[in-house]
C-alpha cells in the first residue's frame, strides 16, 4: 500500500476511473490490462456474494469481483453494458466488474488527498486516497490489496 | 543472472546427466554386463564432472572425483580387473559423487570427513594396481592374476620393437575447449617408452602469428605392446579436434586407419595439415564449457535441446485454446446453415485434423521416460540394503515408457515410499530366505510399460508377502476394523493402505516413519491414479500403480446441476444410475441413502453440497452417479442430468483466487465458457462434514 503511496506522489499520475454505482473510483493505469464487456460468468461455490464467478479469458480462469459489493453495497445487476476491467497485479489477475468505464485521468500528487479516517472498516484497506477535481471526486483504489486480498481471504478461510 | 552463475547452472544441469550415465554404467560393471565402451563412459563422466567442478573452484569434489577417476582409469586401461569388491566400491563413490555435486549446488561445503572413508577405500585400490607386490591378486581372486601378470610384463620390459608412430596435429578447436597437448603426450608416455618431436615448419614468422591458430604438430613414436585402443583412448577427448594417424611401426606406414574413429581423415598426408581450412575457434570459444560429447561413438544419443518447462506448457495452452476457439468456429458454422459439403466445412475438418495433430506432437514434447525417476532407485536399494542388512537385486524394466513430465515428478516420492516398504517389510533376511529354501538375495522388479491409455507401474518383491494375521491383529488394534469383521484376502491387503496403519510403534530408519502406505495411495489417487496389492504368502507382493499419461488433459463426464456445468474426473466414477423413488431412502435427520444391489451408500446431492440454489430437487427425476475414492470410501452424487464424456484441459484458477472445497480445479468447455472440476475426495469429506458423520478416516483436503 506504501509504496502505491509513494508512486501516486510523482507528477503525472495516469489512473483509469470508472463509475460504479453511483461513484467514480480510478485505478492505477499500468495494473489495467485490458477492459472488456460483460460475459456471463460461471459462479464459484463456497464464495462470498462479491465474487461473481469465473469467466475464460484467452485460457485464463480470470475471478470477476463485483467492485460494489466488495465495497459493501449491494451487489451490480448486469447487463450487457457492464464492463469488466482486467486488473493484474504481479502474478495475478482478475476482473473487475464495474459499470462503466470514464475516461484516463492525469494527476500530480498534490491533487490526491489521504482519504479521510472516518471509518476503520474493511474497506478502507482498499482506498489510497482521493483525487479531487473540481466538483469531481475519484476514490483511487489500491490494486495491489484488492487482488491479494483475493487469494488472502481465501487461506485463511481454507486454515479456518 | 551474471553469466557465471548461468554457466555455473549449465554445469549442474549436465552433471546431473552424466551422474545418471556414471550410474548406469557402474550398475551395469556391477551387473558383469560392462564393455570397454562402458567403462570409457562413465570415465568421461566422472572426468567431466571433475573438470568442470574444477573450473568453478569446488576443491572437495575435484579431489574426489579424481580418486575415482584414477581407479577408473585403472580399470579402463586394463590395469585393474573388475571385481564385485570394486564395482561395490565404485557404487559407493558413485553414490558420494552426486552428494558433492549436491552439496556444492546447494552451496554449502561437505562435511570434512564424510567421504573420507570411500576415498581411501579408492586409493587402495588404486595403490594395489600400481604396486607390484602381490597383496590385490591374493584378495581379488585367481582371475585378477592375469592382467596383473601381463601388466607387468608390459612395463618395465626393456626396449622392444613393437610400438605405433603416431601424427598428432591439433586444430584450434582442440585449444578452444581447454585441452593441452602437453597432457595428451604426458598421458602418452604412461603407455611405454616415448620419442617425442615436435614440427613447427608451420609456425609463421611472429608478425604473422594468430594467437588463436594451431601451427604445432607432434610426431611421436611410442613402443611396447600396447593395444591400439589404449592409444585412441589418450586421444579419446580431443578425437573430433584434430588430425590423428596411428601406425604400427612393424608393418610399415601403412597400417590400415580405422575409419570409425578417425571420421575425417582418409589418407595419410605426409605434410601437416594447414590450420586455414579449420572453422574460425572463436565460435568454439565459451560455447561448451565442458567436453562432453564424442560424435561418432557407437549408439550415439539423438541429438536433443534444452528447453525451459515454462514454454513448452505456455504452448501446451496455446495449442488448447486453438482447440477451443476452433470447436467454437465449428460450432458457428454449423449454426449459419451452411450446407455440409461447402469448402468452408472442408477446411475446418482439414484445420481440424491438423489440431489435433498439434496437440498430440505438442503434449509429445513433455513427456519423458520414466528413467530419469527409475534412475533414482538403485542408490536407495543399496543404502536399504545395507542398513537392513539384507541383500537386495534391484531389476528396472521398461525404463524407456514416456509419460508427461507432470507425472514423472510427482513418482518418485510415492515410488521410493514403497520400496522401503519392500525392502524392509517385503523381504526376509538371508538367512530366513535361505531356510524358506530361496536364494539369499531377494528380487525387487521395477517395471513400466503403457496399457491402454495409461501406465502402469509395477514393484514386485520376492519377499514373505503380507502376513494376513499379522495385519488384521493390528487393524483390530487400531480400530480400524471390528474385531469380528469378515474380510476377504484382498480386503486385509488393502487394511495396509488406511491411515494410521502404519504408526509409532514400529519405527525403523527406514519405514514407519510416520508415513505409511496411505500416504502412497493419497499421492497416487492424486495423480488420478490407482494401486492395486496382489500377494501370496511366502512368494511375494506385487503392487501395481495405474497412472494417467498426464496431469495437463483429463476424462471427465460432463454433468449438470441446476443450470450450472460440471466435470466429474472418470476414474474415480464406478457407475451412474436413474435411482427409483424406492431406492433412496431417508437416513437420520437429514441424509439419505441409495440402494444398489443390496448395499446402501451415502446419498449426496451436489447441490447442496456446494450451496448452489434451485428449485426443488427430486433425486428420481435426476441421475446418481456412485463415486469411488481410494482414500475415502464411496458415495452416491446426485446431479440433474448428464451430458457426455469429454476429455478436458484441466486450468488451476488458484493462482488468482483461493482453493474452494469441493472443487479441483477449472476447464473451459467447447462453447467458451468455465466449467468447474469436482473433486470426488472432497466431495466426501464435504458430505461426511455436513451429515456429522466421523471424518476421523478421511483427512479433508483443503486444496494444495
Amino acid at each position: 500500500m506504501n509504496e502505491h503511496a509513494e508512486q501516486s506522489s510523482e507528477p503525472n499520475n495516469q489512473f483509469v476511473t470508472f463509475r460504479s454505482g453511483d461513484q467514480e473510483f480510478g485505478a492505477d493505469i499500468m495494473a489495467i490490462r485490458e477492459i472488456r464487456g460483460w460475459t456471463p460468468t460461471t459462479p464459484l461455490p463456497h464464495s462470498p456474494n462479491y465474487v461473481r464467478g469465473v469467466i475464460n479469458l484467452r485460457g485464463i480462469v480470470l475471478p470477476i469481483v463485483d467492485l460494489k459489493a466488495r465495497l459493501g453495497y449491494s451487489a451490480t445487476e448486469t447487463n450487457a453494458k457492464n464492463v469488466i476491467v482486467v486488473v493484474k497485479c504481479g502474478n495475478r489477475t482478475i476482473g473487475l466488474l464495474v459499470d462503466a468505464v470514464s475516461d484516463i485521468l492525469t494527476t500530480t500528487a498534490a491533487e490526491i488527498q489521504p482519504a479521510p479516517d472516518i471509518a476503520r472498516d474493511e474497506t478502507c484497506q482498499f482506498i489510497n486516497g482521493i483525487a479531487v477535481l473540481g466538483d469531481r471526486m475519484v476514490t483511487i483504489l489500491d490494486m495491489d490489496v484488492l487482488t491479494a486480498s483475493l487469494v488472502n481471504m481465501g487461506e485463511q478461510a481454507a486454515r479456518a | 543472472m551474471d553469466p557465471m552463475e548461468a554457466i555455473k547452472q549449465t554445469y549442474f544441469q549436465e552433471s546431473d546427466e552424466l551422474l545418471l550415465a556414471m550410474e548406469e554404467g557402474l550398475i551395469a560393471m556391477n551387473n558383469g554386463e560392462a564393455n570397454d565402451e562402458t567403462i570409457n563412459a562413465v570415465f568421461r563422466a566422472v572426468h567431466s564432472i571433475k573438470g568442470g567442478g574444477g573450473a568453478f573452484g569446488f576443491d572437495q569434489l575435484v579431489k574426489f572425483a579424481h580418486g575415482l577417476e584414477t581407479v577408473l582409469d585403472d580399470i579402463r586401461s586394463h590395469k585393474l580387473e573388475t571385481t564385485p569388491e570394486i564395482t561395490r566400491v565404485l557404487l559407493k563413490a558413485g553414490d558420494m559423487l552426486s552428494d558433492f555435486v549436491a552439496a556444492v549446488r546447494e552451496g554449502h561445503a561437505v562435511p570434512e570427513g564424510h567421504a573420507d572413508e570411500i576415498a581411501a577405500e579408492l586409493a587402495n585400490l588404486s595403490g594395489n594396481s600400481h604396486a607390484s607386490d602381490s597383496d590385490s591378486g591374493d584378495i581379488e581372486g585367481l582371475d585378477f592374476n592375469p592382467t596383473l601378470i601381463s601388466f607387468e610384463e608390459s612395463s618395465p620390459a626393456a626396449p622392444c620393437q613393437k610400438g605405433w608412430r603416431i601424427r598428432f596435429v591439433p586444430h584450434p578447436a582442440l585449444y578452444a575447449k581447454a585441452n593441452e597437448p602437453i597432457l595428451l603426450i604426458r598421458e602418452l608416455s604412461r603407455l611405454g617408452p616415448l620419442d617425442v618431436v615436435c614440427d613447427y615448419a608451420n609456425l609463421p614468422d611472429l608478425a604473422a602469428i594468430e594467437p588463436y591458430q594451431s601451427y604445432f604438430a607432434w610426431d611421436l613414436v611410442v613402443r611396447g605392446e600396447i593395444e591400439r585402443g589404449a592409444i585412441e583412448d589418450v586421444f579419446d577427448f580431443v578425437m573430433g579436434d584434430c588430425d590423428l594417424e596411428i601406425n604400427e611401426l612393424t608393418s610399415g606406414a601403412q597400417a590400415e586407419t580405422d575409419p570409425s574413429v578417425l571420421p575425417q581423415k582418409s589418407e595419410a598426408p605426409s605434410k601437416p595439415v594447414a590450420a586455414e581450412s579449420l572453422p574460425p575457434p572463436s565460435a568454439a570459444l565459451g560455447a561448451k564449457p565442458l567436453v562432453v560429447a564424442t560424435e561418432g561413438k557407437a549408439g550415439a544419443a539423438k541429438p536433443t535441446i534444452r528447453v525451459d518447462l515454462e514454454k513448452v506448457d505456455r504452448l501446451v495452452n496455446l495449442v488448447g485454446e486453438l482447440v477451443i476457439t476452433q470447436a467454437m468456429l465449428s460450432q458457428q458454422v454449423h449454426d449459419s446453415n451452411i450446407p455440409a459439403n461447402s469448402p468452408v466445412n472442408t477446411a475446418l475438418e482439414e484445420l481440424d485434423l491438423l489440431l489435433r495433430e498439434l496437440q498430440e506432437s505438442v503434449m509429445a514434447i513433455r513427456t519423458q521416460p520414466v528413467k530419469s525417476v527409475f534412475q533414482r532407485m538403485p542408490r536407495l536399494m543399496r543404502e536399504l540394503a545395507a542398513q537392513t542388512n539384507k541383500q537386495v537385486r534391484l531389476l528396472l524394466e521398461g525404463e524407456s515408457t514416456e509419460v508427461d513430465n507432470t507425472v514423472v515428478e510427482r513418482l518418485s516420492e510415492p515410488l521410493t515410499h514403497m520400496i522401503r516398504n519392500a525392502v524392509d517389510h517385503g523381504l526376509e533376511t538371508p538367512d530366513d530366505r535361505v531356510a524358506a529354501g530361496k536364494p539369499a538375495e531377494g528380487t525387487v522388479t521395477l517395471s513400466a510399460c503403457h496399457n491402454s491409455g495409461r501406465i502402469v507401474i509395477e514393484l514386485s518383491d520376492d519377499g514373505r508377502g503380507i502376513d494376513r494375521e499379522r495385519v488384521r491383529a493390528k487393524a483390530i488394534e487400531k480400530g480400524l476394523i471390528a474385531a469380528n469383521a469378515v474380510l476377504t484376502d484382498e480386503e486385509t491387503d488393502n487394511l495396509i493402505f488406511l491411515p494410521g496403519f502404519s504408526t509409532a510403534n514400529q519405527i525403523s530408519n527406514i519405514s514407519g516413519r510416520g508415513v505409511g502406505m496411505d500416504v502412497v495411495r493419497r499421492s497416487i489417487s492424486e495423480l488420478g491414479g490407482k494401486v492395486v496389492i496382489s500377494s501370496s504368502p511366502g512368494k511375494g507382493s506385487r503392487f501395481s500403480l495405474s497412472l494417467p499419461l498426464t496431469l495437463a488433459v483429463l476424462n471427465g463426464m460432463v454433468i449438470t446441476v441446476g443450470d450450472q456445468t460440471f466435470v466429474l474426473p472418470l476414474t474415480h466414477i464406478a457407475e451412474s444410475m436413474r435411482p427409483k423413488p424406492a431406492e433412496i431412502s431417508p437416513f437420520g435427520a437429514s441424509n439419505h441413502l441409495l440402494r444398489i444391489r443390496n448395499s446402501y451408500v451415502p446419498f449426496a446431492d451436489i447441490g447442496r453440497l456446494l450451496g448452489i440454489e434451485r428449485g426443488a430437487y427430486v433425486p428420481s427425476n435426476g441421475v446418481a452417479i456412485l463415486v469411488e475414492s481410494q482414500g475415502s470410501g464411496r458415495l452416491a452424487l446426485g446431479a440433474d442430468n448428464i451430458l457426455g464424456q469429454r476429455q478436458v484441459v484441466i486450468k488451476s484458477f488458484e493462482n488468482n483466487y483461493r482453493p474452494i472445497p469441493g472443487i479441483a480445479a477449472a476447464t473451459i468447455l467447447g462453447d467458451g465458457r468455465v466449467a468447474l472440476i469436482l473433486d470426488v475426495d472432497a466431495l466426501i469429506g464435504l458430505c461426511r462434514e455436513k451429515s456429522g458423520m466421523s471424518s476421523k478416516i478421511v483427512e479433508r483436503k483443503t486444496g494444495t
